[in-house]
């Protein structure tokens, strides 16, 4: 997402997700290559419209999951046969059983942690980064398409902005960012 | 839409809303000058925070003698109190996770405060062990970490161990659910500001856009959060109570702890949500948007764990006496009749039986009742855990060791000014943040809003009709 060099960006506003969505099905119709789309809240079936790749946070939270629990496993194991026994009450030195409760949390603990910088890390968010957005209301009400037009010819623009005003846009404007 | 929903449940926003009038209605009481309400509750909280930082400081440095405990009555008001504070702290992830995967719309309405009293209450929960320890400055003994005693490592079979890590675990999970849903709602609030507190929001916002793809790794997120968040926040009552199940005292020794206490803890938890978010939505105008068909979900959950609660006890009395043991039937003969009867007809009163009203709709729905049975099962619940915990030590099997105890001064300064301190953060957080998650109201408005569904319902209402354009 976040790229060094400007972009010079054509939008059209919506004032409905119903009026993006029906957009996005006309674009998807005469091949125009939408950027990217911004809306206020997660929109229903907005994803399988834009054909995105279904994502694959929860692979990697299975994996930052697994890790957390073989080393919460493994070092209580390694603590308590290797390398320092003791016997609490007459138990076995590995316990297992009592082990499961702080494996079970370092499972969970691993996996929110990871899965959640991993999620910052992939959107390019961090504290203090800052992204142009294109209009104020896009986190209000507003809902909005955006074409990359660097490179576009005038021909592609002027497409770009008849696509944006018969299928209803409230408001189309271009912005470099 | 796409979302089916039946046609029998009610509208969960009121006041045909638009997109921007929910904006609106949420950020602003952040935007204006705090009312005078808020400054009196602010105030008062203050001086709660400064009683608990007197009392705190008055036990560190003379020592936990301070608090009258004795070698019978080890534990008294400072773990009543934690677990209080711990049960308290249920609801939010309850509400914000398990209603998630359930797919219950109300959930949006109440989560975010939700979520936020539970952090507060985890911090507060937290401060009992730590202070309990008597030598706080060596709290970081709890955590195994590499040391020059050995290295010695601390006892990972003892169920206080597993509560250090699942109380740490538990907090951290919560914030991180918690920030991730504030994370879009903040750049709500980024965008309608401008000057020093747009790059504060924009720095809290970490440049949220509301890009298609990154609400679809959110809601991923979100999801598997949730279905991490679910066992998670089970497994954290079941361990306090494992700090009790697995010891060998009458009283304590029992395998229904663990449903028990979560059952207590959601009701305790729904409870302080109630109290809280009826004085927030008169204060901060949130009516729309909390509505009495949120506030009767809420109660029928506390109706629904208040009956296990109550069931659980009369179990336990019955298994007391069906077990033939009879240290385990004097246990419980003295919990409802020993020195300590008024604390255990206390807890029957205000969690088994007043609960009950609410079989009947009429004061479910009622805004007075509700805040005053939110209050008794407050109570309720803080008596449950003194019963378990004081009546049980103060008669052990040494008839020559009986004890009483009463808490000092500074044991109740620390209670209530843990109040001042939760009242604190809690006051503070509805300056700085979006009391309802904002971004997921909106996503509910076109199935649960008024003008949408309901009897005051317009056929073929667009929500752009509303207002002008920009």
């Amino acid at each position: 997402m976040s790229q060094n060099k400007s972009k010079e960006v054509l939008f059209g506003l919506y004032d409905d997700e119903t009026d993006l969505m029906d957009a996005i099905r006309v674009a998807n119709k005469e091949h125009l290559e939408i950027d990217e789309v911004f809306t206020p809240f997660p929109v229903h079936g907005l994803d399988h419209l834009l054909h995105f790749e279904e994502s694959r946070l929860h692979i990697a939270g299975f994996v930052y999951g697994a890790m957390g629990t073989l080393t919460a496993f493994l070092f209580m194991s390694w603590v308590f046969t290797r390398d320092w026994p003791i016997i609490f009450g007459g138990k076995p030195y590995w316990s297992v059983p009592a082990f499961i409760p702080i494996t079970f949390e370092l499972t969970v603990l691993f996996c929110a942690i990871g899965m959640v910088v991993s999620y910052y890390t992939v959107n390019g968010l961090a504290p203090g980064v800052t992204i142009p957005t294109l209009h104020d209301r896009i986190t209000d009400d507003k809902f909005c398409i955006a074409f990359n037009t660097n490179g576009a010819s005038a021909q592609d623009i002027g497409n770009m902005k008849d696509f944006l005003s018969k299928t209803g846009a409230s408001l189309i404007d271009s912005k470099v960012v | 839409m796409s979302a089916v929903v039946s046609p029998i449940r009610e509208p969960l926003i009121t006041g045909s809303k638009t997109y921007h009038d929910i904006t609106e209605d949420i950020c602003g009481p952040t935007e204006r000058a705090p009312g005078l309400l808020w400054t009196i509750a602010m105030a008062l909280s203050v001086a709660g925070l400064a009683t608990f930082a007197f009392s705190v400081f008055w036990t560190v440095y003379f020592g936990i003698g301070t608090w009258d405990l004795n070698r019978t009555i080890g534990w008294g008001w400072d773990i009543t109190n934690f677990v209080w504070w711990i049960g308290i702290g249920h609801a939010g992830t309850l509400i914000s996770a398990i209603l998630l995967l359930f797919r219950q719309k109300w959930r949006t309405g109440v989560n975010r405060a939700a979520e936020a009293m539970t952090i507060f209450a985890v911090i507060c929960a937290g401060q009992f062990p730590l202070i309990h320890m008597g030598r706080i400055w060596l709290a970081f003994f709890i955590f195994p970490y590499p040391n020059t005693r050995g290295p010695l490592w601390v006892n990972f079979n003892s169920p206080l161990l597993w509560d250090v890590f699942a109380i740490s675990t538990y907090f951290t999970v919560s914030i991180l659910f918690w920030y991730t849903g504030l994370v879009p709602d903040f750049a709500t609030m980024r965008d309608r500001s401008t000057g020093m507190r747009r790059k504060i929001y924009n720095f809290l916002s970490f440049g949220w856009t509301g890009s298609a793809k990154h609400w679809q790794r959110f809601e991923s997120l979100s999801l598997i959060l949730a279905g991490l968040a679910t066992p998670l926040v089970l497994s954290v009552h079941t361990i306090v109570s494992f700090d009790f199940a697995t010891s060998v005292i009458p009283g304590w020794h029992t395998t229904i702890f663990p449903p028990y206490f979560v059952a207590g803890a959601i009701f305790s938890g729904f409870a302080m949500v109630l109290t809280l978010m009826l004085i927030a939505r008169k204060v901060l105008h949130l009516e729309d948007y909390i509505t009495l068909e949120h506030i009767e979900s809420m109660n029928k959950v506390i109706l629904l764990t208040g009956s296990i609660v109550g069931t659980a006890y009369l179990t336990e009395l019955f298994i007391s006496w069906y077990s033939g043991y009879i240290y385990e039937q004097f246990a419980f003969f003295n919990r409802a009749l020993g020195p300590y009867w008024w604390s255990y007809f206390g807890m029957m009163a205000c969690n088994v039986l007043s609960p009950q009203i609410f079989w009947f709709k009429k004061y479910r729905r009622s805004i007075f009742v509700t805040f005053f049975m939110s209050i008794f099962i407050n109570i309720g619940m803080w008596f449950e855990r003194f019963v378990i915990i004081a009546t049980t030590l103060a008669r052990d099997y040494l008839p020559s060791s009986w004890s009483y105890y009463v808490p000092t001064w500074v044991e109740i300064g620390i209670f209530v000014g843990s109040m001042g301190l939760f009242f604190v953060l809690f006051l503070l957080f509805t300056r700085v943040a979006p009391v309802v998650a904002i971004a997921e109201v909106k996503s509910i408005l076109k199935t649960s809003g008024d003008q949408y569904k309901g009897k005051n319902a317009m056929p073929h209402h667009h929500a752009h009709d509303d207002h002008g354009h920009h």
